[in-house]
């Protein structure tokens, strides 16, 4: 299709020579070997969904999680091994007739993604919180995805000993459009590749064991709020189409500067700012909801609370990763150009974004919502190292992406151990009294909280310290005074946190702290792990940040 | 030989670190470590003073890199060692006395339940002091300044439990740290001017500076004498020297008399270079120097406590080393040879007096001893021995090391010669003064204990000294110590009578530190046999005006009020009192004032920020009110504005 519509002078000659066209259309040129992890992913993914229709149901549960492992590190290591080739750097180019770039950013981000995919499986598979039912260890998500809550059927369901195991090949989805979106290098790629990540997870919202109710409750907002944006982004993509005549970045770019032979057959419309100019809006609008930007935010609270926990983990995580990925392309590479219609409108998005989310953590009582605000925040401060439009922008926000996620993935990891009768505790009055009870567990949940705030030590305070530099250094000095305070006000309700851990009483009937398998211990560690070895020695990731940070055009 | 450098400093360092984190277990066995390897840091002193003495004079320093502490770009900040003759001399007496004084705390400490930690803190006290003396850049030296004023806080207040201790540690700290804040200056001013901190790299550009750099010196020269000021007790920074003696008094004798007090007149000689080239500083110096002589001899004169008339007793004769420092290459070799020599006999005097303290319930008020020398003839003997030499006996250390000063104070000529020498001569009688005092109100006349008056420990405020702990309260048996405590005592009394006999004969001292410090004669305006003529008689007057006092007459044992300079003596001239108006009334008017600012405008505004947060919050958070077509209507707005803006901003 892109090749199609590939630049102008194609459409020229199907307009002209209209009957000898058909046996020179070219064929498609795929570069299997570049664009291997995303084909791996897809992959497994399919394979799943033979898994789920022809094995039996006691052995679904343990293939899925070989198989979703075996191909997110698989994808990973095609990853690495792409990187050590050069496609990062040197030999970065555009691959699949100019659908997808492989390059440095792509890489870094696509990296990030498997491994938080990775881990997120971890603690998808995690089979030991939750109170046996029935004489069987269950999982976080429902037993049967269609069945009326509190129904007959659910019922049946459960004492049947079902179980969602649908939730990984859909994971592995999921974690294939992702791949795809930072990386897209057409308009109607980052559509269809948005599209492909953001229906799992519509899906895997919806299938909480617990709390159905609101689980599908926040599937659907999430689902009828990101159609809504979905169609904003299509929208904005026609009217970039109608100014430029073209979908790819290059070409788009191209006619922005100028510099591109103009297209007879859209005479009237290219080059009409105007269209431009509402195009690139409404796509960044479809971009800053998927980041969960203000005032594009409000469904962040609504569905992390309602999701199962480990899917508000991944999808905290990796969503954020991959829309900024997609954002940064979009303004590096398209839009160069035009940084100074953008810029103004983007700071203000920024400072709304930290403020907001800040202002309205603070008087947050349930964790899970009190942590969706707080990626709010972190929206904002990742958008103030956007703005910088040079490299070290770039790499300061690959650095915080990778940094953020982990800290994201484990602090939900720790959500689903605090738990009572009612399942998972996530009031923050039940948390009271946590570090007495349950030291270590209270003690790496701090270690998160402070890498939220951003305090020496951890990956939170290197990420923020490299994203305000080159805020600085690319002229926002408003922009990081308003970051700095707002990461002031958000510093308040995550210590707030650790006080009412640490220095309160517990409750008589206060929640207990589950033992989890060694799957969710995994996901955890590596979580503290990767914090504080980000944070104490962030150098060798900051320059791995730096290196893959050139955008391929 | 140049590894032993390093050596010298590990082996206590490697005591501290064990027995301050060995825990209980060492508790049999930690003092005899310590001691042990203090002894070993000394036995490797003596090896290298060996090999010092079978070199040639010119190459005798020696030198070891050790590591590059600080490596930034143009700021190197080195981890080495210079070992010359004048660091020799300062290892010698540390070791030596020290050594000498952790077998003595063997005895003293016996019955004190945490005598590791003792022993520990003073292995941690000779490595500091060694690391001082032996650094060749003064951000090392620095280190070493630290790390003593540290030893001497945790030393002094040892014995925690008394207020008085903790107080008097704590006081000990913060006037010291007024002393280090003009060290760490001099040393940024050295770096800022020179470019270096490194003896070798100043030194030499000292000599060459510029115009506008010899302002800079002067002014070094003035920061450097602040932190020789605090460290060694010197007008105005004295008054922590009194109340230091709340330690247990082995630290007394180590720290507070022999060695770290003395640690101004090194810095002072040390840097004698930078000094040289700024004369305003070195007038500043015997000025300092003059005045505490004079004023410490004043306060020793008056005061009952044994120990605190010592320390008012060390404060006057560190301010004739200062003196003599100041007086530039005339005086630097006898400030450093009276150095020793006071080392020995003021080491041996408190040991004495913790000896006599030992026998008599830790009683410290000399009007409640009295003719102890039947009792305690070791002490008595050892102790009549360091005073002999104190007020420069002739033929004992003092006399050699004292008359030099004063002759250096007449040679450094004209009319500032003349009122040095006074002064000098002046405080030579006072010194011969209260030294006899001390003397006979100890050892001479009635048994003043014995009228069961002397009870000291009352049974509320039980004595904190370890050695009250098995000896039954009432009136006190005086005996003799242990040999382990009176051992040192005779050492250091040899010391004390033969040092400056040593040190004088063929100009030894001399032609040893010239190498280093440089020396000249001087113009004297009065002939040697004059100054030495004039010190004896002014010794004579001294101890006859004593014996006439206290001697001739029984001392009453309850203080009567005495003169108006008496009272103010006693009360350490009145210095605690004028720091009190000064700086403590001052600074509280200060903090209160600021907290009252803090209260009321910067916690208003930060309370007030909190609570218009928190309201906002609230606000802002009904906003999320669950409502999907709320959400999507926030959307489309949001969309409308963000795409207004971006059209707005091209049409601006």
């Amino acid at each position: 299709m892109s090749a199609a519509l590939h630049s102008g002078p194609v459409v020229h000659s199907l307009w002209t020579t209209a009957a000898s066209s058909t046996d020179r259309f070219p064929t498609p040129h795929i570069e299997y070997a570049q664009l291997s992890p995303v084909l791996i992913i897809f992959g497994v993914a399919m394979l799943g969904i033979l898994v789920e229709a022809f094995t039996p149901r006691r052995h679904r549960y343990t293939a899925q999680v070989v198989l979703a492992v075996v191909g997110l590190a698989a994808a990973f290591a095609a990853v690495v091994a792409l990187a050590e080739k050069g496609y990062g750097t040197t030999k970065a180019h555009i691959a699949a007739m100019g659908a997808v770039a492989v390059d440095g950013p792509a890489l870094f981000l696509q990296g990030t993604i498997l491994l938080v995919g990775l881990v997120a499986v971890f603690t998808f598979a995690e089979r030991r919180l939750d109170p046996k039912a029935h004489g069987r260890h269950v999982d976080s998500f429902a037993a049967q995805g269609s069945a009326v809550p509190g129904g007959e059927q659910e019922k049946a369901a459960v004492r049947a000993g079902f179980t969602t195991t649908e939730v990984f090949p859909l994971l592995l989805f999921a974690v294939g459009g992702m791949l795809v979106f930072p990386a897209a290098n057409d308009l109607l790629t980052l559509f269809v590749a948005l599209e492909v990540f953001s229906l799992p997870l519509y899906i895997l919202c919806a299938l909480a064991r617990r709390n159905r109710l609101m689980s599908q409750e926040s599937a659907v907002k999430y689902f009828l709020l990101g159609a809504f944006s979905s169609a904003f982004l299509l929208f904005g993509i026609a009217l970039l189409y109608g100014y430029s005549g073209t979908v790819t970045y290059s070409g788009i770019s191209a006619v922005i500067d100028g510099t591109a032979p103009t297209n007879p057959a859209l005479d009237n419309t290219t080059g009409n700012d105007a269209l431009l100019l509402i195009g690139l809006a409404m796509v960044a609008v479809g971009l800053l909801f998927k980041v969960g930007a203000v005032p594009f935010h409000m469904w962040t609270p609504d569905v992390y609370q309602g999701a199962p926990t480990p899917v508000t983990g991944f999808m905290a995580a990796a969503t954020k990763v991959a829309a900024f990925g997609a954002l940064l392309r979009l303004l590096y590479v398209v839009l160069p150009g035009m940084r100074w219609d953008w810029r103004p409108v983007m700071w203000g998005v920024a400072i709304a974004t930290m403020l907001v989310g800040a202002v309205i953590a603070v008087t947050q009582t349930d964790v899970k919502r009190l942590l969706a605000y707080s990626s709010v925040a972190h929206a904002g401060f990742i958008l103030a190292g956007v703005i910088a439009v040079d490299k070290d922008g770039v790499s300061s926000v690959l650095f915080y992406l990778a940094a953020y996620s982990f800290v994201t993935l484990g602090a939900f990891a720790v959500v689903t151990l605090v738990r009572d009768a009612g399942g998972e505790a996530t009031h923050l009055s039940r948390w009271a009294g946590l570090g007495r009870r349950s030291p270590l567990v209270a003690a790496v949940f701090g270690v998160f909280l402070l890498a939220f705030a951003g305090i020496p030590l951890t990956s939170g305070f290197a990420g923020k310290f490299a994203v305000f530099k080159a805020a600085a250094q690319g002229g926002a000095m408003p922009l990081v005074i308003i970051g700095v305070i707002s990461s002031a006000v958000a510093a308040f309700f995550y210590i707030r946190v650790i006080v009412l851990m640490f220095f309160s009483e517990p409750k008589p009937d206060g929640p207990s702290v589950a033992v989890p398998s060694p799957l969710t211990s995994m996901a955890i560690a590596l979580g503290v792990v990767v914090t504080l070895v980000m944070g104490l020695a962030p150098q060798y990731f900051l320059d791995l940040a730096d290196k893959a940070s050139v955008f391929v055009r | 030989m140049d590894t032993l450098i390093g050596l010298l400093v590990a082996a206590p360092l490697l005591g501290a670190g064990i027995l301050l984190t060995g825990g209980r277990r060492l508790d049999r066995a930690g003092h005899l470590l310590g001691t042990l390897l203090a002894l070993t840091s000394f036995v490797l002193a003596a090896v290298l003073f060996a090999d010092m003495l079978g070199k040639d004079t010119g190459r005798r320093t020696l030198t070891s890199h050790l590591f590059t502490w600080v490596p930034v770009d143009g700021f190197q900040a080195q981890v080495g060692f210079q070992l010359d003759q004048l660091s020799m001399t300062f290892v010698l007496l540390i070791t030596g006395v020290g050594t000498l004084i952790h077998i003595y705390s063997i005895g003293y400490m016996e019955h004190d339940e945490r005598r590791r930690r003792f022993f520990g803190y003073l292995n941690l006290f000779l490595a500091a002091m060694l690391l001082l003396v032996l650094a060749d850049n003064y951000f090392l030296l620095y280190a070493g300044w630290e790390g003593v004023g540290l030893a001497s806080y945790l030393l002094i207040g040892f014995w925690q439990h008394k207020p008085s201790a903790a107080t008097a540690a704590k006081k000990a700290f913060l006037v010291n740290r007024v002393g280090d804040i003009g060290l760490s200056v001099a040393i940024m001013l050295l770096f800022t001017t020179f470019g270096s901190f490194a003896f070798s790299d100043v030194f030499p550009k000292v000599g060459q500076a510029s115009a506008t750099q010899h302002a800079t010196v002067t002014g070094i020269g003035f920061m450097l004498l602040l932190a020789a000021c605090g460290k060694s007790a010197q007008v105005p920074l004295q008054s922590w020297l009194g109340d230091a003696m709340e330690g247990p008094t082995p630290v007394s004798a180590l720290i507070h008399a022999a060695t770290m007090v003395t640690a101004g007149v090194y810095l002072i000689t040390r840097s004698g270079a930078i000094f040289n080239a700024a004369p305003d500083a070195q007038t500043a110096v015997v000025t300092v120097g003059a005045v505490t002589l004079i004023f410490g001899a004043i306060v020793g004169c008056a005061k009952d406590d044994i120990k605190k008339a010592l320390a008012g007793s060390t404060m006057s004769q560190i301010g004739y080393m200062i003196m003599a420092a100041g007086l530039g290459p005339i005086g630097y070799v006898f400030a450093i040879m009276h150095l020793v020599t006071h080392g020995f006999f003021k080491a041996g005097l408190f040991l004495g007096a913790g000896s006599v303290m030992h026998g008599m319930n830790d009683e410290v008020d000399m009007r409640k001893f009295g003719g102890l020398r039947k009792y305690m003839p070791i002490t008595f003997v050892t102790f009549g021995l360091g005073y002999l030499a104190i007020i420069g006996f002739p033929g004992l250390s003092g006399f050699f090391s004292k008359d030099k000063i004063i002759e250096a104070a007449f040679a450094k000529g004209g009319t500032e010669g003349w009122i040095l020498g006074t002064c000098a001569l002046i405080g030579a009688a006072i010194t011969a003064f209260y030294m006899t005092r001390v003397m006979l109100m100890t050892f001479f006349g009635e048994e003043r204990w014995k009228d069961g008056r002397t009870a000291t420990a009352s049974p509320d405020e039980p004595s904190a000294e370890p050695a009250a702990a098995h000896s039954a309260h009432g009136a006190p048996h005086p005996h003799e110590s242990p040999s382990s405590m009176t051992i040192p005592m005779i050492i250091l009394a040899f010391g004390s009578v033969f040092a400056g006999g040593l040190f004088s004969i063929n100009s030894a001292f001399v032609k040893w530190l010239e190498p280093v410090t440089g020396h000249s004669e001087g113009d004297s305006p009065v002939s040697t046999g004059t100054v030495t003529a004039g010190t004896m008689v002014v010794l004579v007057l001294g101890v006859l005006v004593a014996w006439l006092m206290y001697g001739r007459r029984p001392v009453p044992a309850v203080a009567p009020k005495g003169s108006l300079l008496t009272r103010a003596a006693r009360r350490d001239l009145l210095q605690d009192d004028f720091n009190h108006v000064v700086l403590v009334r001052g600074g509280e008017h200060l903090t209160r004032s600021l907290v009252y600012l803090d209260h009321s405008l910067v916690d208003g505004v930060v309370n007030g920020t909190a609570a218009s947060v928190g309201g906002l919050s609230g606000r802002l958070r009904r906003l999320q009110n669950g409502y999907v077509r709320s959400y999507a209507v926030s959307m489309l707005g949001g969309t409308a504005v963000v795409v207004a803006a971006t059209l707005l901003m091209r049409a601006v």
